[in-house]
C-alpha cells in the first residue's frame, strides 16, 4: 500500500470566552513599550509534525482524533489544523 | 489491619512522600504506586499527588493520563474505589475524565504559594465525610494552574448535585464559583488544588488537613 506524507500544523488556541491571562498581560504591557492601539491579544501554541496516511481524508481524520484526545483539552481549547501534502521526491531529498 | 493508601508516583511528582508521611501519622499504611505499573497492588484508596508529572509538558496532566497506572485508577474509580487528586493530581484527574472541567492558569498569572482558607460546603465525599459542613480549614495552596473552569451546564450539575466540596473563602486564583475542590457523582473521586498533606501539624502552621485525610482513611477502611 502506498502512503502519502503530510506536513501538519496544529494551532491550539483558547476557546472564545475562555479568559487568557497571558494574552491580557501582554496586551497591558504593550503601551509601556509605545505600542498603542494593539487589541485582542490571544496566546496559543503551534505544534508541527508529519503523518503518513493513505490519503488526505484519512490523514485529516487521524489528526482530528489526535487533537481531540491529546493535543487539546476540549473543555478550554480549540485546534486549527493545516494539512499539506509533502512531495515524496523532496521528502526523500 | 490498617487501610492501605497507594500514592501514584510519576516522573516529576514531588508531594508523594508528604502524603505517605501524613497517612502514616493518622494510622494508615501508605505506599508508592509506580506510574509504569498497570495495577494498584490491592490498595484500598489511591492518591494522585502534587508535582509536575511528566514536566507538565503540553498541559498539566495531559501526558500523565496515558500512564499505565491511570487505566487501573480509572477502573478502580469506576468500581467505587476512593481516589483523591491533589493539585497536579487534580489536573491529572480532569484530563483523565474522572472529574469534569479544567484548570487554567491563575488569574493575574501569579504562581501562588500561601495558606488559603477553605469552607467545607459538602461532606458528601471521600475527602470531606469526617469534616464539619460550613467549617473553615486553613490549608496551603501551591500552584500556577489552579483556576478551575467548566461549562455553565457542568457548573449547574456540580451545584445541584452538592458536588462542590470545598470553596475558597477569598478566591485566590479566579476559579469559577470559588471552587477549590469537587467530587464526582458517586462522591468517591475528589480533586482539590490545596494540599491537605501539608497541613498536618499545628507546629508547622496548621493541622486542618487532618479531617480531610481522616475522611479518606475512613473510606479506605470500609473495604479492608
Amino acid at each position: 500500500m502506498i502512503f502519502m506524507l503530510f506536513s501538519v500544523q496544529v494551532e491550539v488556541s483558547l476557546r472564545d470566552g475562555v479568559a487568557d491571562p497571558q494574552g491580557a498581560t501582554i496586551e497591558r504591557s504593550l503601551p509601556h513599550l509605545g505600542f498603542d492601539g494593539v487589541r485582542g491579544v490571544r496566546v496559543g501554541k503551534s505544534i508541527r509534525f508529519e503523518v503518513e496516511s493513505a490519503d488526505e481524508t484519512a490523514a485529516q481524520a487521524e489528526v482530528d482524533d489526535l487533537c481531540r484526545r491529546f493535543l487539546t483539552n476540549p473543555v478550554i481549547e480549540d485546534a486549527t489544523i493545516t494539512l499539506t501534502a509533502v512531495d515524496a521526491a523532496s521528502a526523500r531529498g | 489491619m490498617a487501610a492501605r493508601i497507594g500514592v501514584v508516583q510519576f516522573p516529576g511528582s514531588n508531594c508523594e512522600l508528604d502524603v505517605i508521611e501524613a497517612v502514616r501519622l493518622i494510622g494508615g499504611d501508605a505506599e508508592i504506586l509506580w506510574h509504569g505499573d498497570a495495577e494498584l497492588q490491592g490498595v484500598d484508596a489511591v492518591v494522585v499527588p502534587g508535582g509536575f508529572a511528566h514536566g507538565d509538558y503540553l498541559r498539566p496532566g495531559a501526558i500523565a493520563r496515558f500512564s499505565p497506572v491511570m487505566s487501573a485508577v480509572v477502573e478502580f474509580a469506576g468500581q467505587g474505589g476512593p481516589v483523591v487528586g491533589i493539585c497536579n493530581g487534580f489536573q491529572v484527574l480532569t484530563e483523565a475524565g474522572l472529574l469534569p472541567g479544567a484548570l487554567q492558569k491563575n488569574r493575574g498569572l501569579k504562581f501562588l504559594c500561601a495558606p488559603a482558607e477553605l469552607r467545607v460546603d459538602s461532606t458528601n465525599s471521600v475527602l470531606t465525610s469526617a469534616a464539619t459542613k460550613g467549617s473553615v480549614l486553613r490549608v496551603p495552596i501551591n500552584h500556577f494552574e489552579g483556576n478551575y473552569t467548566c461549562s455553565p451546564e457542568t457548573l449547574a450539575e456540580l451545584r445541584d448535585g452538592d458536588r462542590v466540596v470545598l470553596r475558597y473563602v477569598d478566591n485566590p486564583n479566579g476559579s469559577v464559583d470559588d471552587i477549590a475542590g469537587i467530587t464526582n457523582g458517586g462522591g468517591n473521586v475528589v480533586g482539590l488544588m490545596p494540599h491537605p498533606e501539608r497541613a498536618i501539624s499545628a507546629l508547622l502552621g496548621s493541622a486542618d488537613g487532618l479531617p480531610l485525610l481522616r475522611s479518606l482513611l475512613d473510606a479506605a477502611s470500609v473495604s479492608v
